[in-house]
């Protein structure tokens, strides 16, 4: 082929200006195709880095214990009553654990946190001393909760910063005594902002100790152990050891747990979900797409036989025919993909303005996948048109009315 | 220059065979200036369209400069047809979303020419077919002569040395036929060789070599040579 490639790019585009608005409905059904398979993937890549972030503001390296057997994998399902609860006890008795580096008893509930006539409903949060170290949350002023693995807990309570404000203002908190329900507790700290995990506000709360607390919410099972375990050690290793130590002290194998890694298979199988969902979605607004270009051609070979057999009577290959088809139909699916890139994310922006707190993240490697598919698409779907008009017959070509 | 020896063209329609050539042998050299007349449906345009390299024959042979075409390939036609043959049609064949430029210009794009090359090129042809003002009109809005010589100055293209013409004149009134001869008659003065297919006679009389078809068979005409 003789043809340079900017003349050729210029008679491609001169001959779907010509037809503007074929060309812009065929466009349209590939950008659609796109538009949608870039925000469903922006939705999941931010949904995925939303969670590891998550995960990864708190530690990667700590073992949640629930009470009762799960029925799904990583999801704990407790039945209260039907097998024995998670107790104080046990959590102690974890610390001693080889490999364990802390151990947070974890039990919570709303209540009314009352101080000189201010009152804010609030989750309580009944916790370990350990707390600040497995879940990397730092004490902004005063100190955490006193160790008190054994005999009754002293009634301490460690503001969250955002309740410390409501309730507080500008005053310190340090040694003020607060009510929480009906019980009455001296503040002793008050913890640097955190932001929410998994739903729960973790600023907007109070930190009381894990014994009050069950007390308190008249309570027998923990809602939650956590364990950190030293990073060097194989996790499934360290749940061994855990599962060991709490079958022994339950009779039986009781409880669930549940690791980062089981989290992020969960999270895998919505992401999956997901991806078949826009990969089904995708396929078939791709599909209509390719349809479009692929009729659009024929027709398009159809009303231009004449001036196909004029190039070849001018000289030009059979090769050059077929390219210049072929160049329509990819220009058509680049446009596509380029249209649809720009809605795409452009909605998912819009869609993170619109809804607060939905995570979006569009991928650079999705988005140039996407073109790429979309170029692709053309391409296929221009093949055959392509090959049909440089297969014509030159003189009967000519000879088309 | 040229040489068809034996040549047959057949066409199966149902259960007959039409022999569109029918043993046909003609030499033509460079330079000279051939009309072909003849009854409807008598092989002309099929003879034309053989010697520009658009048509293979079923039989005999086409010799192009002392070479077979039958062992060229299409990348070795299609060189041949962009730079040494110039077709120029009865219904124009332009391509309507082009200016009259744009469709000059088309066989030195196929050709690979560099811009600044064509758009001279283009200037120049266009003015000698009369038409340096309406370059930028598309065909739509130029006049049937108008377009013809449009045409001519895209066959002249690549300076080709053999000029087909297939009732070039036959959608002009006669006034515009005479013009569009004119500028035809114009190349054969620069040398090259134009076979030219009409039903007109009187312009048919103009060449020095006539040329008669029937039923695909081909003569000459007596007094035809001079
Ligand atoms: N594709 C084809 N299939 C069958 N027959 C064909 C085909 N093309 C041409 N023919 C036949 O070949 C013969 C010659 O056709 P051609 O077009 O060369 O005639 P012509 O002399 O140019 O006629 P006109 O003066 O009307 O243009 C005709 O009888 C025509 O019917
Ligand atoms: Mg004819």
């Amino acid at each position: 082929m003789n043809l340079r490639w900017r003349d050729a790019l210029r008679l491609v585009g001169g001959s779907l200006a010509a037809q503007p608005l074929r060309s812009l409905l065929t466009v349209l059904g590939i950008a659609l195709g796109i538009a949608t398979v870039v925000l469903l993937t922006s939705l999941g890549e931010g949904l995925r880095q939303y969670v590891l972030a998550q995960f990864t503001q708190f530690g990667t390296h700590l073992i949640a214990i629930n009470p009762g057997k799960a029925k799904v994998h990583g999801t704990s399902v407790g039945i209260f009553g039907s097998e024995r609860p998670l107790t104080l006890e046990d959590a102690a008795a974890l610390r001693r654990v080889p490999g364990v580096e802390a151990v947070v008893p974890f039990t919570y509930a709303q209540a009314d946190v009352r101080f000189e006539g201010r009152t804010r409903t609030v989750f309580v949060y009944g916790v370990g001393a350990q707390m600040p170290a497995a879940y990397r949350f730092r004490v902004a002023a005063g100190r955490f909760l006193p160790d008190a693995p054994h005999g009754t807990a002293r009634p301490f309570a460690v503001l969250g910063s955002h309740l410390r404000r409501a309730l507080f203002g500008d005053r310190s908190p340090l040694g003020a005594r607060i009510r929480i329900a009906q019980e009455r507790y001296l503040v002793i700290g008050v913890m640097e902002p955190k932001g929410t995990f998994l739903g729960f506000d973790m600023d907007d709360a109070v930190y009381i100790p894990a014994g009050r607390a069950l007390a308190l919410f008249d309570r027998e099972s923990l809602v939650e152990i956590d364990v950190l375990y030293r990073p060097t050690l194989p996790v499934d290793q360290v749940v061994r050891a855990l599962r060991r130590l709490l079958t022994a002290r339950h009779g039986r194998d009781d409880v669930t747990f549940t690791t980062e890694k089981d989290m992020l298979e969960v999270l895998g199988d919505i992401l999956d979900m997901l991806t078949l969902t826009v990969a089904g979605l995708g396929g078939i607004s791709l599909l209509v797409g390719a349809v479009g270009i692929l009729t659009l051609q024929s027709i398009a070979v159809a009303e231009r036989t004449r001036e196909v057999g004029l190039l070849r009577a001018l000289g030009a290959e059979t090769g050059t025919i077929a390219a210049l088809f072929l160049g329509e139909a990819a220009l058509l699916g680049t446009a596509g993909g380029l249209a649809g890139l720009g809605l795409g994310l452009g909605g998912a922006y819009l869609l993170g303005l619109l809804i607060q707190g939905l995570p979006v993240h569009p991928s650079g490697t999705y988005a140039g996948l996407a073109l790429g598919v979309a170029l692709g698409v053309g391409l296929l779907a221009g093949l055959y048109p392509a090959l049909r008009a440089a297969r014509l017959d030159p003189v009967e070509a000519l000879r088309t009315e | 220059m040229i040489r068809l020896e034996h040549v047959s063209r057949l066409y199966a329609v149902g259960d007959q065979v039409v022999h569109a050539l029918d043993d046909v042998n003609l030499v033509i050299e460079p330079g000279e200036y051939l009309s072909v007349m003849g009854p409807s449906g008598s092989g002309k345009s099929t003879l034309l369209h053989l010697l520009g390299l658009l048509d293979r024959p079923d039989r005999g042979r086409y010799l192009f400069h002392g070479e077979d075409t039958a062992r060229l390939d299409d990348r070795h036609l299609a060189r041949l047809r962009r730079r040494h043959i110039g077709f120029v049609f009865q219904f124009f064949h332009l391509v309507p979303r082009l200016s009259a430029a744009g469709n000059v210009e088309l066989p030195m794009m196929l050709d690979g020419w560099p811009l600044p090359r064509r758009r001279a090129r283009v200037r120049r042809l266009l003015e000698a077919v009369g038409l340096a003002d309406r370059a930028r009109h598309r065909p739509d809005q130029l006049s049937g002569g108008q377009r013809q010589r449009v045409a001519i100055a895209r066959a002249l293209a690549l300076d080709p040395e053999l000029v087909l013409a297939d009732e070039p004149t036959g959608n002009l009134d006669q006034a515009a036929g005479h013009e569009i001869l004119d500028l035809l008659e114009a190349v054969v003065a620069q040398g090259r060789t134009l076979v030219l297919v009409t039903h007109d006679p009187e312009l048919g009389h103009r060449a020095p070599r006539r040329l008669q078809m029937r039923d695909g068979r081909l003569f000459e005409s007596p007094g035809g040579v001079g």
